[in-house]
């Protein structure tokens, strides 16, 4: 092997020496790739070069070979800097792998199921900015007509988030009750999250209960980006504002609820603020221009919606959203 | 990284400008330089926010970090100079009503 790549560079270099062509010093541009490819170090291509000049320039003063030898010296370091990124490539590769399965794992992990009311349409996306999600959606549905759901961010992002929020998944598992109340709800969560989580780490959630029988929307908020109520009888848009402290906090802190009804087509849409605190180089996309391109869809179905205005907020940032996304659409229909 | 933090303590007094965006980019150095402070007996702390000009919800996190173990150590945090947009930030989370912040044009608390 070692003898062959000897005489393919002796030849290369043999070529070079006569001619001194572009086209030869090609052919060694795409020998050296190969020497990559197989591991050859720069130290070790040094004296394939001595060992091929010595073979074709026999007369060559002492002083040429000795300036070989210490070449070779002060290429072994080179030689060692590559290994040490070859080996960085493969360990990152090996992160990588671990990543998608973590990803894997969460997405297993955190499934919920969407709930099938009649009269009620529900519109939803999550797309994560990262491998691993910090946004979470958990319904709770029964018989009865209560379809629950929980919209909640962690603050911090990549796996330490996902995994404060497998926590929150647990919690609400633990309480699996439709009709509970909001203030309940995010009471009890808040408590699990406090004794849970370090200091830098919180969660903001919203919670809303929807009772398809008197098509009331209870709704509570714990430091959540508030959710939006749209009224088709006067075509116009309103915050859900509920007052109440991020989770993980304070475990004395409290949270209120409140009631809103529904009529036909109305809307209730709830996020993240990975869809209200987008910029583009104009500076931020304010809240009126996404109640724009709902109000543009509002006779299509939730689902549509919520494409229709992740598609057009990627477009308006070039394709790059910095932070997790999610957007649901509560249609009373 | 856009961020620039000056703190500067005397007497168990933190006086601090923060300038820039503190996002999850810049947010781990404000966490660093804050974290050499937290741990003192009754500090009051004021930080002036009127030339941050973005804050996420990871800045909030860091301040949130730094408000929980500067009370613990029964001491004082005040934010200041907070814009609109930061304002409505501490308001929803209802970090507003356990926090010290100033908002800038309206004075007082």
């Amino acid at each position: 092997m070692v003898h062959k790549i000897e005489n393919q560079y002796k030849e290369i270099l043999n070529q070079y020496m006569q001619r001194q062509s572009e086209q030869n010093l090609y052919v060694g541009q795409n020998f050296s790739r190969q020497l990559i490819s197989e591991n050859i170090s720069p130290e070790e291509v040094i004296s394939v070069h001595k060992a091929a000049m010595q073979e074709i320039y026999k007369d060559l003063p002492e002083v040429v070979w000795h300036s070989f030898d210490f070449l070779v010296e002060m290429m072994i370091n080179y030689g060692l800097a590559l290994q040490e990124r070859q080996s960085l490539l493969q360990r990152q590769e090996e992160i990588r792998v671990e990543m998608d399965l973590a990803a894997n794992v969460q997405e297993t992990l955190l499934k919920t199921k969407l709930p099938t009311l009649d009269g009620l349409d529900i519109g939803l996306l999550s797309i994560p900015a990262r491998k691993m999600n910090g946004d979470y959606i958990y319904f709770i549905s029964d018989a009865e007509g209560h379809a629950g759901i929980a919209v909640a961010d962690v603050i911090g992002k990549g796996l330490p988030a996902a995994l404060c929020m497998s926590m929150v998944k647990f919690g609400m598992d633990s309480l699996n009750h439709s009709p509970a109340n909001p203030s309940e709800v995010l009471g009890v969560i808040n408590r699990v999250v406090e004794k849970s989580i370090d200091d830098s780490m919180f969660v903001s959630m919203f919670y809303g209960r929807y009772d398809a029988v008197s098509a009331q929307m209870t709704y509570g908020s714990a430091g959540h980006e508030p959710a939006i109520l749209y009224r088709a009888k006067t075509n116009d848009f309103s915050e859900l504002y509920a007052k109440g402290l991020l989770l993980g906090v304070s475990p004395a802190a409290t949270y209120e609820e409140h009631t809103v009804q529904l009529e036909e087509n109305d809307m209730v849409i709830m996020m993240t603020d990975g869809v209200t605190e987008g910029r583009t180089d104009q500076g931020f996309i304010e809240r009126e221009v996404i109640f724009k391109m709902i109000e543009e869809k509002k006779d299509e179905p939730a689902q549509v919606i919520v494409q229709y205005v992740y598609d057009a907020l990627e477009r308006m940032q070039n394709a790059v959203l910095s932070d997790d996304f999610t957007l649901v659409i509560y249609k009373k229909v | 990284m856009n961020i620039q933090v000056e703190l500067e303590e005397t007497n168990n007094t933190l006086t601090g400008f923060i300038r820039g965006e503190i996002d999850a980019h810049t947010a781990p150095v404000l966490r660093e330089k804050l974290e050499m402070h937290h741990h003192k007996e009754g500090l009051n702390a004021v930080l002036d926010l009127s030339d941050v000009d973005y804050m996420d919800s990871t800045g909030l996190g860091v301040f949130v970090a730094f408000y929980k173990s500067v009370n613990a150590k029964g001491g004082h945090v005040k934010l200041k100079g907070l814009s609109t947009r930061l304002k409505r930030l501490f308001d929803i989370t209802g970090l507003g009503e356990i926090m010290d912040i100033e908002s800038v044009g309206k004075g007082g608390n």
